[in-house]
């Protein structure tokens, strides 16, 4: 590898080095140069050392809870070998440095950051220390060979020189043709881990996140919507509201009526104040139990043929046995715990924005073009994200766009705050889906025909904005989990058809995506498929696993470690579930009993294979959260609309599992040098289709749609 | 518009504020201490978590007028130096992941604490089931609560 195609190192007035990885053009050169020594902002840099020995790392993705804050500056570091807690963390912006390094635009997301940056961050290190060796070399005029270094000090003989006091020199010598990396055996934080860097501000109060922003003059801004998806405002009279005390303004933008006020409680007031006359449109015509039945008529049809083999129907006519089954799955909402925000200050040159978003690039396009500014005229602050799980990752860029039109029109610096209830209204959950499986097993039990369509609206036709239209037809996030199951990779003739629906309720990605259903549809029938062939769960997987290395390895795992064969006392149920997601390896053995006609879960082991965990601890919490997060989409996660109209409102009608409802969790890692995966959305899918094979082993029921809540259950005699 | 002064985490506010406007707004917008949260407005969440007199109270349903001569604790008064037993072991034990509800929970955490110093799981799960975390860090706060209840045991022992 060339790293002179891609990493820049540069010196900062007052004595600093700065390590890129783009090429900055000379007037970029130039402001960089400008940039006084006190500032701690550099767009395009990943690691700048100061000659007061101050270390900043910038990261190119954002924390939300999952950890990079903490992983990425570890790579960084192992390689430069300096004291992670000595370490200044900052988010990057918008900046074309900080694109993906597979997807090719500024995204945090699918699960990617620690091993899509494995190597960019170590080689920011690598290069750094690389120059610091040979400035120290040169002054002290001591081979190379003979200076090492050691936690921020490079050691020539018997000189020892702080990076800092080498900056001034490391920053006008030439970059190394190559670095070498560390090797494994001597890594002290890869595959060792760290606690949280974050830790501290977030048990302080003194994390900012996006709604924590302030500074003199800021007015806060709330919006009414339409009632209904695709509504719009016929007609409004701001009158009593602007009566109200501390409402200074109200406005229309494209998305509602904004009130503009002192601060949240005024303006709130003043919203509920708003005469609106709103026109539905189309939308009023949407109600889930119609559009069940409309999906169930669609995916008992033949969908677009996302994967193919033989010949299906014949093979289902040659079975020996056919189950089939219907699954529905309603709209989620993401609910982070921080409703969504966004502070814009709009000047005649320029617009500064911060937020909490996992597409800060995306956003500052958006903005420019709302305000007609070019894009280098936007800045974007990223906040510390209060949850994203994919809701502040929208394509259209909406809680932005809505901040930047209201402080457009109404010409003041505004906090755009969305209540729960707004929150949860706003669109841009996870589809409605519905699947058909027919499943055919031959007489020793083996599956031997599969025939399944899936309905559902196409999430990345939703985010044509950021990726483009979509060439092919087939959505992968609505099939992938069924596409590529390691079941149907053995099954001769099979079929998995997709029909791409179209409503005027907003999709998004949410955590886990499309796994969210094919996880839960591919395991509970497999877990049917093992009862009609009269077969323990774990054997009858572990017959089709036989060329799938990573699956066997997890399975076997959780069934060691949560003890499978082992029984349990007879009001305790055991069910499992394993899946691929996000390029990891999840198996799961939930434990549960019935009572008060619902299902109680005690325990959830769990084995990860994700190949080499960075931060092993990190992979374990980020695990434990997808576990729950999995747990409330299994017993209540449900969205559902009549005559358009959403009828959930906050965590009271949107429930989530909570403290007295989270089980006993105990994850263990794969000991692998496979292919690293990922780690913050992997144990999501296989959560709710471990606990539904558990109840059904309680209860012989097969629960065919979530969530639980919505199902009587009865431990049977 | 009422002109009154608050007590908060010991230092006295004067606020000129509708007297029933939310404690909680008037902690983050008009006192401008934002480890106070707005998670749901309707007590449903507990982000908001503070303190009146020592008992843990939701302070977005909670009127401002409630709270005039009272003493206000935020988590920014929880301890002088980040260093209440809770918050050392919610550090130790990396409970916080995208840490927006600790506030709360640790409000939460340190009423139980100071009332109970030595709960059982069935007394943590009956104190802190009112405060929601959406990235599912039960676990660890439980342990973290079990690990601080010990630490505080240890220190009163010696």
């Amino acid at each position: 590898m060339n790293r002179r195609n891609f990493i820049q190192s540069s010196a900062i007035v007052g004595g600093g080095l700065l390590i890129s990885f783009t090429i900055p053009h000379t007037n970029k050169m130039a402001t960089l140069a400008e940039a006084s020594s006190e500032s701690d902002f550099a767009p395009n840099a990943f690691l700048k050392i100061g000659s007061d020995n101050t270390i900043t790392v910038t990261l190119s993705h954002v924390e939300m809870g999952q950890g990079i804050w903490t992983t990425l500056p570890m790579l960084l570091a192992e390689e430069l070998d300096v004291d992670l807690d000595k370490i200044i963390i900052v988010h990057g912006g918008a900046d074309k440095a900080f694109n993906h390094t597979v997807y090719g635009v500024q995204i945090t997301g699918g699960s990617t950051t620690t091993w899509s940056e494995f190597d960019r961050y170590r080689n920011a290190g690598a290069t750094a220390r690389s120059l610091l060796v040979q400035a120290a070399a040169k002054r002290s005029n001591v081979d190379v060979e003979n200076c090492r270094t050691e936690e921020g000090f490079v050691i020539a003989e018997n000189t020892r020189y702080s990076y800092g006091e080498l900056v001034a020199e490391a920053a006008l010598l030439s970059l190394p043709e190559n670095v070498s990396f560390k090797e494994k055996a001597n890594w002290k934080y890869i595959g060792k881990g760290s606690k949280r860097l974050d830790a501290k501000v977030k048990t302080n109060g003194s994390a900012i996140f996006g709604l924590d922003v302030n500074f003199p003059g800021l007015l806060t801004a709330v919006v009414a919507h339409p009632p209904v998806f695709g509504g719009r405002v016929r007609s409004f009279d701001p009158t009593n509201a602007l009566t109200s005390p501390g409402v200074r303004q109200v406005i229309q933008i494209p998305t509602g009526i904004a009130v503009i006020g002192d601060h949240f409680w005024a303006a709130d007031q003043g919203r509920k104040l708003l005469e609106i006359d709103w026109e539905s449109g189309k939308g009023g015509d949407l109600s889930t139990v119609e559009q069940t039945i409309r999906y169930k008529n669609l995916a008992a049809t033949d969908g677009l043929t996302a994967q193919e083999k033989g010949n299906a129907n014949e093979g289902l006519l040659k079975a020996e046995k056919v189950l089939s089954a219907e699954y529905v799955f309603p709209y989620l909402a993401h609910a982070a715990m921080e409703p969504l925000n966004c502070t814009v200050e709009l000047k005649a040159d320029s617009c500064e924005i911060w937020t909490g978003t996992q597409l800060p690039a995306a956003d500052l396009e958006a903005a420019a073009k709302i305000v007609g500014l070019n894009k280098d005229q936007v800045k974007v602050n990223v906040t510390f994200l209060g949850g994203g799980f994919g809701r502040r990752a929208t394509p259209t860029s909406d809680f932005v766009s809505e901040a930047t039109h209201i402080a457009k029109e109404s010409g003041k610096n505004i906090k755009l705050v969305w209540t729960r209830e707004d929150d949860m209204k706003g669109g841009h959950y996870r589809p409605f889906f519905v699947h058909n499986v027919k499943a055919g097993i031959d007489q020793q039990g083996v599956p031997i025909a599969w025939k399944h369509n899936i309905a559902g609206q196409s999430i990345m036709a939703a985010a044509a904005p950021l990726f483009g239209t979509p060439k092919d037809p087939i959505d992968h996030t609505s099939v992938e989990g069924v596409m590529g199951s390691p079941y149907l990779s053995s099954v001769p003739n099979h079929f998995v058809g997709l029909h791409n629906t179209e409503e005027v309720v907003p999709v998004l990605w949410f955590r886990s995506v499309g796994h969210t259903h094919t996880a839960y549809v591919m395991e509970t029938m497999l877990d049917e498929l093992a009862g009609a062939a009269n077969q323990d769960p774990i054997e009858y997987r572990r017959r089709l696993f036989q060329n799938h290395p990573r699956h066997l390895a997890a399975l076997d795992l959780v069934a060691e470690k949560g003890k499978w064969k082992e029984p349990l006392r007879p009001d305790r149920f055991k069910g499992l579930a394993v899946h691929e997601s996000f390029g990891s390896f999840v198996a799961i053995l939930a434990e549960i009993s019935i009572g008060n006609s619902q299902v109680k879960v005690h325990k959830i082991d769990c084995a990860i294979d994700c190949g080499l965990a960075v931060n092993p601890d990190g992979v374990k919490a980020q695990t434990e959260s997808g576990i729950i997060f999995g747990l409330t989409m299994a017993l209540y996660g449900e969205l559902t609309l009549e005559a358009g109209k959403l009828q959930q409102h906050n965590f009271y009608d949107y429930r989530m599992a909570r403290m007295h409802e989270s089980p006993e969790i105990n994850v263990y890692i794969v000991d692998s040098d496979e292919k690293m995966g990922g780690a913050g959305e992997c144990a999501v899918p296989p959560t709710a289709p471990a606990i539904v094979n558990a109840i059904y082993a309680a209860t012989g029921k097969r629960i065919y749609n979530l969530p639980i809540m919505n199902h009587k259950l009865s431990q049977k005699l | 518009m009422d002109n009154f002064s608050l007590t908060v985490n010991g230092t006295r506010k004067e606020v000129s504020a509708d007297p029933n406007m939310p404690l909680l707004w008037v902690i983050r917008d008009l006192l401008q201490l934002t480890g106070t949260k707005f998670g749901c407005g309707v007590a449903q969440c507990g982000a908001c978590t503070v303190h009146l007199n020592g008992e843990a109270v939701r302070s977005c349903v909670t009127k401002v007028s409630r709270a005039i001569g009272q003493e206000i604790t935020t988590i920014e008064g929880l301890s002088k130096n980040n260093d209440h037993p809770l918050q050392l072991m919610w550090a130790d034990l990396d409970v916080p992941q995208c840490g927006y509800c600790q506030s709360g929970q640790l409000m939460s955490a340190s009423v139980l604490l100071k009332e109970n110093p030595n709960p059982t799981d069935q007394d943590i799960d009956d104190a802190m089931s009112g405060n929601i975390c959406r990235c599912g860090t039960y676990p660890r706060i439980k342990a973290a609560i079990h690990k601080a209840a010990k630490m505080k045991q240890e220190e009163t022992k010696l």
